[in-house]
C-alpha cells in the first residue's frame, strides 16, 4: 500500500473530530472519501499532510507512506514529504495562488524550494503544464486571468512537476462548472493511468465519486461507516447512512420535469 | 421563446414574459436577445448554462437589479421597466429572489427573526408588533423552529441559512421567485432538503419560479421547462424531460453528458468540449458555439442560427438540430459523421467512454 492510515484520531481539546480505523490507498488507485460537511473529511486531509496542528488540533495514530511512518516526523522533515511526495489540491484553486504573483512564479518558487535549479524548475513547469493540457504560456498570467478550471489544472500541474506519488484532492471540482468538472475528473483518471499517481478524492457528491473512484470510504461524524469497491457501495450500500447520501443526489429524469 | 405547456387559459397570459432581452456590461453583452415565458404557478422554468452564460444576469434583470440595454420584461402583462411608485412596490412584493450565498444576503449582525421580519414591516404586510410572530410562522414553514429567530446567521449551517433566505423571500407573498443557484454552496444532503422544500412550497403557495443552476439534475427534479444558455443566448429550450432525454443542440448534449451519474447504465458517452467558452467581449462570428462544437460545418462560422421550432414545443438555435435529434432518437450516440473540414482545431472531438467503477471484488487489487 502506498498510503496507509491506521487508528488516526484528530482532536480539538476533548472533542474528537476524526476517528479513522483504517484507510489505505494502493499505487495507481483512486480512493474516494465521501461524507457531509463536518464529517471530518478535510481534517483527515490536514492530518495526513501534517498540518492539523496549524488549526489547533491534536493528532494520534499512524500515517505510512510506502511503509515509512510520517506522524513522528519533524516539521522540517514533513516539509520534504509535503508537496514533493504528497501533494494536495483544494476546492478553491484561487486560494492556492497569490493574486499579486503570476501563477508561474508561484509554481517556480515551489519547485525551487524542493531543490530544483532555475532551469530545471522552468523546464519541469512547462512539461507539467502540457501534461495537464494547458499552454505553458498561461504561466505568465495572474490568477484572475485564468478560469477556475484552468487554475485547478495549474495546481495539479504543480503536483505533477514535483512527481508527487499521492494526491489529496479535497473537493477539487465542487466550485467548477459541470463541463469543467468532467475535464478535471478525466485528467485525474489520466494521471492515475499514465503516472501511476495514487489519489485520495474527497467529496460530498457520491455521483462524482461513483464516476471516478475505484474504492470509496463513507465517513460520518469522523468515522468510516462503510468502505469497499465503489460499484458495490453505490449499488448495494451496507450502511443506511450511505443509502441516505445516495438518495440525496439529484438525478436526471428523476422528477420527469414534474 | 419558451413554449408554454397546454394548460388552458393560463397559456394566454404568461406570468412573466421576457422579449429580446439584452444586458450589457461595458463592451460585454452578458445577455443577448433572450426571450422566455413563465406560466403562473405552480411552475418551474430552469435556466442552465456554465459560468458566464448570462443566467444570473437574466434573473437580476427580472428583479430590476441590473439595467437592461434592450428588450422587454413583462409581469402579468405590464412592462416592469415602466413601473413607478406603488406599482413598483407591488412588483417588489410579487417578485422575490433567493441568492446562492446566504452569507452575503443575510446581515451577520441581525438576528434571523429580525431579518425575516424586516421585509414584512417595510412592505407593511403586518403591523410592526405582529412582525416577530409572523417571522416565526415563516421560519416554521421552511422547517426552522422558533428558537432560530434569536440566532445570528453564523450560528446556523449553510442549509439553515438558505432556509432563512427563503423564509425572508416568502414573507411578502411573492407569485414569482428567482432562485439563483440556491443550493450550489451546500453539500448534497443539505441540497436535497432545500430541493424538497422548494417542491413543497411551490405546491402549497402556487409559486412560479425561475431556477438558475448549472446542475441538470436539479432542473430535472424541479422544472417543467428548461432553457439552455450559452454566452448570453438561448441555444435550446423545451420541456425538461424531453430536452434532457433527446437534446437537439450539441451544447445541451455536451452539458448532459458531463453530469456525473451513479448508475453506470445511465452514463452516456462523454462529449468533451475543446477549449474554454469564448471571450464575451469579442464573441465569434456565426454561431457563438461553433469554435467548440463537435459538429460545426463551414456554415456555422458565418451564419447565426435562428432559434426555431424543430419539434412541438422545442426551440433550438442550431443549423444541424434535425440531424442531432434524429441521431438521439436512433440512439446512434456520436455517430454523426465528421462533416468538419480536416485541419480545423478542435476536430475530431475528444469522445471518451467513461469507465465504470471497478467490478466488485477487484477494488483492492492495486493496478500497475
Amino acid at each position: 500500500m502506498r498510503l496507509r492510515i491506521t487508528g488516526l484520531q484528530v482532536r480539538f481539546g476533548e472533542r474528537r473530530v476524526v476517528d479513522l480505523a483504517e484507510l489505505a490507498i494502493a499505487e495507481a488507485e483512486i480512493v474516494g472519501l465521501a461524507g457531509e460537511s463536518g464529517s471530518g473529511k478535510s481534517m483527515t486531509t490536514l492530518a495526513v499532510l501534517g498540518l492539523a496542528h496549524t488549526v489547533g488540533a491534536r493528532v494520534d495514530g499512524s500515517v505510512r507512506l510506502d511503509g515509512a511512518e510520517l506522524t513522528g516526523l519533524s516539521q522540517r522533515e514533513m516539509r520534504e514529504v509535503r508537496g514533493r511526495r504528497i501533494a494536495a489540491i483544494f476546492q478553491s484553486p484561487a486560494l492556492a495562488f497569490s493574486p499579486v504573483f503570476r501563477v508561474g512564479s508561484v509554481v517556480h518558487r515551489a519547485l525551487r524550494l524542493h531543490g530544483m535549479t532555475r532551469t530545471e524548475a522552468a523546464a519541469a513547469a512547462q512539461r507539467a503544464m502540457r501534461q495537464v493540457l494547458l499552454p505553458p504560456a498561461l504561466l505568465d498570467r495572474y490568477p484572475s486571468q485564468l478560469s477556475g478550471g484552468q487554475l485547478q489544472r495549474v495546481a495539479i500541474a504543480l503536483a505533477l512537476a514535483l512527481r508527487a506519488e499521492v494526491l489529496l484532492a479535497d473537493e477539487p471540482t465542487s466550485a467548477l462548472d459541470v463541463t469543467v468538472q468532467a475535464e478535471v475528473l478525466e485528467l485525474l483518471r489520466d494521471l492515475r493511468d499514465r503516472e501511476g499517481m495514487s489519489v485520495l478524492f474527497i467529496s460530498h457528491d457520491l455521483a462524482v465519486v461513483a464516476e471516478l473512484c475505484d474504492r470509496v470510504a463513507i465517513m460520518q461524524d469522523g468515522r468510516i461507516v462503510e468502505q469497499g469497491p465503489t460499484s458495490r457501495v453505490v449499488t448495494a450500500p451496507a450502511s443506511s447512512y450511505t443509502a441516505e447520501l445516495l438518495a440525496a443526489v439529484p438525478r436526471l429524469g428523476a422528477g420527469g420535469g414534474r | 421563446m419558451t413554449p408554454l405547456p397546454e394548460r388552458g387559459d393560463r397559456a394566454v397570459t404568461p406570468l412573466l414574459e421576457i422579449t429580446d432581452l439584452t444586458v450589457r456590461f461595458g463592451p460585454v453583452r452578458a445577455v443577448d436577445g433572450v426571450s422566455l415565458r413563465l406560466a403562473g404557478g405552480p411552475f418551474g422554468l430552469g435556466l442552465v448554462g456554465e459560468s458566464g452564460s448570462g443566467k444570473s444576469t437574466i434573473g437580476r434583470a427580472v428583479l430590476r437589479l441590473v439595467p437592461t440595454a434592450g428588450g422587454h420584461i413583462r409581469f402579468e402583462g405590464k412592462d416592469v421597466a415602466a413601473l413607478r411608485g406603488p406599482a413598483l412596490a407591488g412588483y417588489r412584493r410579487a417578485a422575490q429572489i433567493v441568492f446562492q450565498d446566504p452569507d452575503n444576503s443575510l446581515d451577520p449582525r441581525i438576528r434571523v427573526g429580525a431579518s425575516v421580519a424586516e421585509p414584512l414591516i417595510a412592505h407593511r404586510i403586518v403591523a410592526r408588533q405582529l412582525a416577530a410572530g409572523r417571522a416565526c410562522e415563516l421560519l416554521a414553514e421552511v422547517g426552522l423552529g422558533p428558537e432560530f429567530a434569536g440566532r445570528y446567521p453564523h450560528q446556523l449551517s449553510g442549509g439553515q441559512r438558505q432556509r432563512v433566505a427563503i423564509a425572508r423571500a416568502l414573507g411578502v407573498q411573492p407569485r414569482l421567485l428567482v432562485l439563483d443557484e440556491p443550493t450550489s454552496a451546500l453539500d448534497v444532503k443539505a441540497q436535497a432538503r432545500i430541493l424538497a422544500l422548494i417542491a413543497r412550497l411551490r405546491a402549497d403557495r402556487n409559486l412560479a419560479y425561475l431556477l438558475i443552476t448549472h446542475n441538470l439534475g436539479i432542473v430535472s427534479e424541479l422544472c417543467e421547462q428548461t432553457a439552455v444558455l450559452y454566452l448570453g443566448r438561448v441555444v435550446e429550450s423545451g420541456a425538461t424531460s424531453e430536452l434532457l432525454s433527446a437534446p437537439a443542440h450539441p451544447y445541451t448534449r455536451a452539458l448532459r453528458s458531463a453530469v456525473p451519474e451513479i448508475d453506470v447504465a445511465a452514463r452516456s458517452a462523454r462529449v468533451v468540449l475543446p477549449g474554454e467558452p469564448p471571450d464575451a467581449t469579442s464573441p465569434p462570428p456565426g454561431c457563438v458555439f461553433h469554435p467548440r462544437c463537435p459538429l460545426a460545418v463551414d456554415r456555422c462560422a458565418t451564419e447565426v442560427p435562428a432559434l426555431r421550432t424543430v419539434r412541438p414545443a422545442r426551440l433550438v438555435a442550431c443549423h444541424r438540430a434535425e440531424e442531432v435529434l434524429a441521431e438521439e432518437s436512433t440512439g446512434a450516440g456520436q455517430a454523426l459523421g465528421p462533416s468538419r473540414p480536416a485541419g480545423r482545431p478542435g476536430w475530431p472531438p475528444r469522445v471518451s467512454r467513461r469507465p465504470g467503477p471497478a467490478p466488485a471484488g477487484s477494488g483492492d487489487a492495486p493496478r500497475r
